[in-house]
């Protein structure tokens, strides 16, 4: 590598980051004070976790990731198997295109429209409304990564199946589902990291008792920050990056593994 | 009817506008090892699919040991199939692949069946091998233990070999068809390499366009095509355009642009004043010097060579006809030198039953 590239490269990752850095340097400061190092000290992480509201939100944002990552899962599966499977039908790119219209779609209009729909049918918000909005925002990303790993799969494989005697159920689970459990199991692991951070949709749609994370650590900023804040941040950033790791190595080991055919 | 194995009767399948069957019948006996042989998109891979039963003809029936399949899907049909690209199932181990179709035999049943068909294939002791850890080879002898695990009626092959390279392919042509011998069960090899087809089969379809062509053994095909298309696709040939002036007994007497030919024909055959094509092929023609010609050798022609190729084990010549066109004459080298050279006069005759004649 050339130092330039090197340099560039430096310069780009310390934009990206410095601040998450500087954040998870300052969770460990003894000090009272964000902005002056008084020392290193966990005592910050103690305090976060004797502070019940914030651990509440946590427990919360936990429970709606995964519910909702598991609903954006099974409709994004069947989604995509639907496209891929479908053949060609009138409308066949107006469907892909509404099913991956929610991860481009500016998440305010998002929870404005989920709010409208969820006021106008009467339906209480909490915990369930939330569960709902996150999996609308994770589907499209499950669609996508299952589509993909859908394309590269060769037909012949099921026919093979389907020829041996297996019928239409037992192809699936044998066949289909084992080769596209990766594609799966990564947009889970998206799905669930999208929930786990939006903020934006869950204030329009939470409700009493059903205070994200997110929405707590917000709310708690805007009356100061506090060290407390950082330790917080440092978690979630940590968690967020182990379950983006896994996500990443399941995909790439789906390439890696079947590819689409065995070129002789 | 009631003899045959497999009974295709008017079988048509068109996908839209297109018509990749038309009008297709065959019957097929109980241990044959039957080809189709065609260009790609000639329709023997539709045709190979629908007796599996993953298309469904447009009309026309499907007789399987006297049984319709007409409402048969893939996985009840006592019919199996090698995958082009194999289709291994890249999550299971060599054996898992080859035991998936065995059912009711219990897991030490299973194991003893598999361990049989691995054998049978020369891949034992690869059962825990993964399908991405093996060679082209290997990985195409698993597919067709796996194919034959339940014992099909018929086993169908598309283009089994068309994944190896040469070598491999000459050898496995032989292997495939001793195993075809030993096991007696019927095959369907689709494949479009002339060579392979010859090789392997008792019985050839030809395939054009939709449509089976000519059923026949190699030779009947080779020597007597019925049509241009199958002519030309198993081999070079010589294609003269005539008209049939007469006929004496089973030779015809036919006016060309080389003058009048004689070409032994079937009782069936056109009649005089009908526009034919004499087929003959390269290697038929006895060339001469220029002066040896008979009057005796009803067919005599003239001409000057042009192009010689010398192939091994055979020479061709390319020879200038008196009308300007081209005929391609190849003699058995035998180790001797090429007897003439570019610009020499030659002599051409063929005995009448070498000929062929064919619809224009």
């Amino acid at each position: 590598m050339s130092v330039l590239n090197r340099v560039a490269l430096g310069l780009g990752l310390t934009f990206l980051y410095a601040p998450i850095l500087v954040l998870a340097v300052y969770s460990f400061n003894a000090s009272a004070l964000v902005t002056v190092w008084g020392g290193f000290s966990t005592r910050w992480y103690a305090i976060l976790f004797a502070d019940r509201p914030l651990i509440d939100a946590a427990l919360v944002s936990l429970r709606v990731a995964a519910a909702s990552a598991l609903v954006a899962t099974i409709l994004g599966g069947l989604a995509a198997l639907a496209l891929d499977r479908a053949g060609r039908f009138a409308g066949r790119s107006l469907f892909t295109g509404l099913v991956y219209a929610p991860m481009v779609m500016p998440e305010v209009i998002t929870g404005l429209s989920l709010l409208l729909l969820f006021v106008g049918i009467g339906l209480d918000r909490g915990i369930v409304t939330l569960v709902i909005a996150h999996a609308t925002l994770g589907l499209g990303f499950v669609a996508v990564l299952v589509g993909a790993r859908l394309k590269g799969l060769d037909l012949a494989l099921e026919l093979a199946a389907a020829d041996l005697g297996a019928g239409p159920l037992r192809v699936y689970a044998t066949i289909t589902l084992p080769l596209i459990a990766p594609a799966l199991a990564a947009g889970f692991l998206l799905a669930f990291t999208l929930s786990l951070d939006d903020l934006v949709i869950a204030s329009f749609v939470s409700g009493p008792g059903a205070t994200t994370l997110p929405m707590r650590l917000y709310s708690q900023v805007r009356l100061g920050v506090n060290p407390e804040i950082n330790a917080a941040s440092t978690l979630l950033v940590a968690g967020v990056t182990v379950i983006v790791l896994g996500a990443t190595w399941l995909t790439g080991r789906n390439a890696a593994k079947a590819g689409p055919t065995y070129g002789a | 009817m009631s003899t045959a194995l497999l009974s295709l009767a008017h079988v048509t399948k068109a996908f839209g506008a297109d018509m990749a069957l038309d009008d297709v019948s065959l019957d097929l006996a109980a241990g044959e090892f039957f080809c189709l042989l065609g260009p790609s998109g000639c329709g023997k891979s539709t045709l190979l699919r629908l007796i599996a039963g993953f298309e469904a003809p447009t009309s026309g029936t499907l007789h399987l040991a006297g049984e319709d399949m007409a409402a048969r899907p893939p996985h009840r049909r006592p019919v199996n199939m090698m995958f082009q690209s194999y289709a291994l199932f890249p999550h299971m181990d060599v054996a898992a692949n080859v035991g998936y179709g065995l059912k009711g035999l219990g897991r030490a049943g299973i194991a003893a069946r598999v361990d049989e068909l691995l054998r049978l294939v020369r891949l034992d002791g690869f059962g825990r091998r993964r399908p991405d850890t093996l060679s082209g080879g290997q990985r195409q002898r698993v597919a067709l233990a796996r194919a034959l695990a339940r014992e099909p009626k018929i086993l169908l092959l598309d283009e089994p070999l068309g994944a190896l390279d040469r070598t491999l392919r000459d050898e496995t042509q032989g292997e495939l068809r001793a195993l075809q011998k030993r096991l007696g069960t019927t095959f369907i090899v689709v494949t479009h390499d002339p060579g392979e087809a010859m090789a392997l089969a008792d019985r050839i379809g030809v395939m054009d366009r939709g449509r089976l062509v000519q059923v026949g053994d190699a030779a009947t095909l080779y020597e007597r095509p019925a049509t241009r298309f199958v002519a030309g696709l198993l081999g070079d040939v010589n294609l003269i355009a005539g008209q049939v002036a007469d006929r004496t007994g089973d030779i015809a007497r036919v006016e060309t642009g080389l003058g009048s030919l004689h070409a032994g024909v079937q009782p069936d055959a056109p009649g005089a004043g009908a526009a034919v094509v004499v087929a003959l092929r390269p290697e038929r023609i006895v060339l001469g010097p220029a002066d040896t010609a008979t009057d005796a050798e009803p067919n005599a022609l003239a001409g000057h060579v042009t192009e010689i190729t010398y192939l091994g084990d055979r020479i061709r010549h390319r020879v200038r006809m008196a009308d300007g066109s081209e005929i391609r004459a190849t003699v058995a080298a035998g180790g001797q030198a090429p007897a003439f050279a570019p610009g020499d006069a030659v002599a051409l005759g063929f005995p009448p039953g070498a000929a062929t004649l064919l619809p224009a």
